[in-house]
């Protein structure tokens, strides 16, 4: 990363699920516009850190830093209309919400902002397009394929302009092809769009798309694969 | 694939003569071709002309005679630095990786930073092929050729992971045999 002040940074970030310990003093930095991939085993802490850098969870300690604010301080109310406006996120499993068609899922975010119904339509039409799912608007997520369900994803994750998109696997649970094509919209777009992106991934091909990567060992981050001596 | 350094791998340990070596390297090497009488002798001879190894006597062991040869201290530095070296990252490199963490098991020194050097310098290259493939315009044909060196790319990081992981009991072999 350059030496321009990160736009999220985090500290010494540890957190404890029962009796393990998921996060022990893990420390990141992404920069605006920067496609950061976080590779590591599974079990290493890795959806635990974008739960926690997305606002999901609060860590047990350490901090984050998002545009000057710490989050793991704001009140519940100030993070959940941040994680509204500034913050996307993808999961493996997309998770849409299986009673509303594409269109309405994407929609969604822009309606809970206050968008007027036509506008957030049109808009979400927008969208749907930039990830080649257009003409697809009328299908509910389980008339969709797999590839499709996640570009819908995708699309939603990016409607409001957020200036970070958390991304859990994004292609975990995609053949290759379908992979590939989500994984170019998501690159092309956050790069339009100046949109960072944290990937969190632990297939090389994946983490190759991004413009660099961190490994997360043991609930630790580290540069370069420095992780390689206990990796399984 | 180098067989100066990996003769000069396999002297690191001490004097040896060239049967020995072509028994050690296939034992050694044994998904790789088996090397021939002729190029050990003539890989020997080249060494030894380059300064890089020294004859060490002779040992007939009860049966003929036969030449010992020895690593000098500019064979052990050329071996270090070849050991040390990123093998380009081109598709199908695995076995010259695999051999020089051998050869580095053999020369006492620790593998686990060309490892990561290596498998940094492949993330570096899967990275340039994606922006390749991913590039506004890019035809199918250009696309299929970086999947085809992404995914090979892929299987040595693969084994470059598994390899990390398991040096501790690799250099016990090694260090046994």
């Amino acid at each position: 990363m350059s030496n321009q002040v990160p736009l999220l940074a985090a500290r010494g970030l540890a957190k404890r699920h029962g009796r393990t310990k998921a996060l022990r003093g893990a420390s990141i930095e992404l920069g605006a516009g920067e496609i950061l991939a976080v590779t590591g085993a599974s079990g290493s802490g890795k959806s635990t850190l974008l739960h926690c850098l997305a606002g999901i969870v609060r860590p047990d300690e350490g901090s984050v830093v998002y545009a000057e604010q710490r989050l793991d301080q704001l009140p519940e109310k100030r993070l959940s209309e941040l994680r509204r406006t500034e913050f996307g996120v993808v999961f493996q499993f997309g998770q849409l919400i299986p009673e509303l068609t594409a269109l309405d899922n994407v929609a969604l975010p822009l309606l809970l902002a206050g968008v007027r119904r036509g506008k957030a339509h049109e808009r979400a039409g927008e969208w749907l397009e930039r990830f080649g799912v257009r003409g697809q608007e009328a299908l509910r997520p389980g008339e969709m394929s797999g590839g499709q369900a996640q570009r819908v994803s995708m699309a939603r994750a990016l409607v409001t302009g957020p200036k970070v998109v958390f991304a859990d696997e994004p292609t975990g649970a995609l053949d290759s092809l379908a992979g590939e094509q989500v994984m170019t919209a998501l690159v092309h777009t956050a790069r339009e769009s100046g949109t960072a992106v944290l990937l969190i991934t632990h297939d090389a091909q994946v983490a190759a798309y991004a413009d660099r990567e961190v490994w997360l060992r043991d609930g630790v981050v580290s540069e370069d694969a420095t992780a390689l001596e206990v990796a399984q | 694939m180098s067989t100066r350094h990996i003769l000069l791998g396999l002297l690191a340990g001490g004097p040896s003569h060239g049967y020995d070596l072509k028994r050690r390297h296939d034992e050694r090497f044994p998904q790789a071709r088996p090397l021939a009488y002729g190029q050990v002798y003539t890989t020997l001879q080249r060494l030894v002309r380059d300064g890089l190894a020294e004859v060490d006597g002779t040992d007939s062991d009860g049966g003929p005679e036969r030449t010992l040869y020895r690593s000098t201290d500019d064979g052990e530095r050329e071996l270090a630095q070849w050991t040390g070296e990123i093998t380009p990252p081109a598709p199908f490199v695995t076995n010259e990786i695999f051999a020089k963490v051998v050869c580095a098991i053999l020369a006492s020194t620790d593998p686990a930073d060309y490892l990561r050097a290596q498998r940094a310098a492949h993330m570096d290259r899967m990275r340039e092929l994606t922006t390749v493939k991913t590039a506004q315009g890019a035809d199918l044909a250009t696309v299929l050729s970086a999947d085809y060196a992404l995914s090979h790319l892929d299987a040595d990081l693969r084994w470059m992971t598994t390899t990390a992981a398991r040096l501790t009991t690799l250099t016990a072999e090694v260090d046994a045999a």
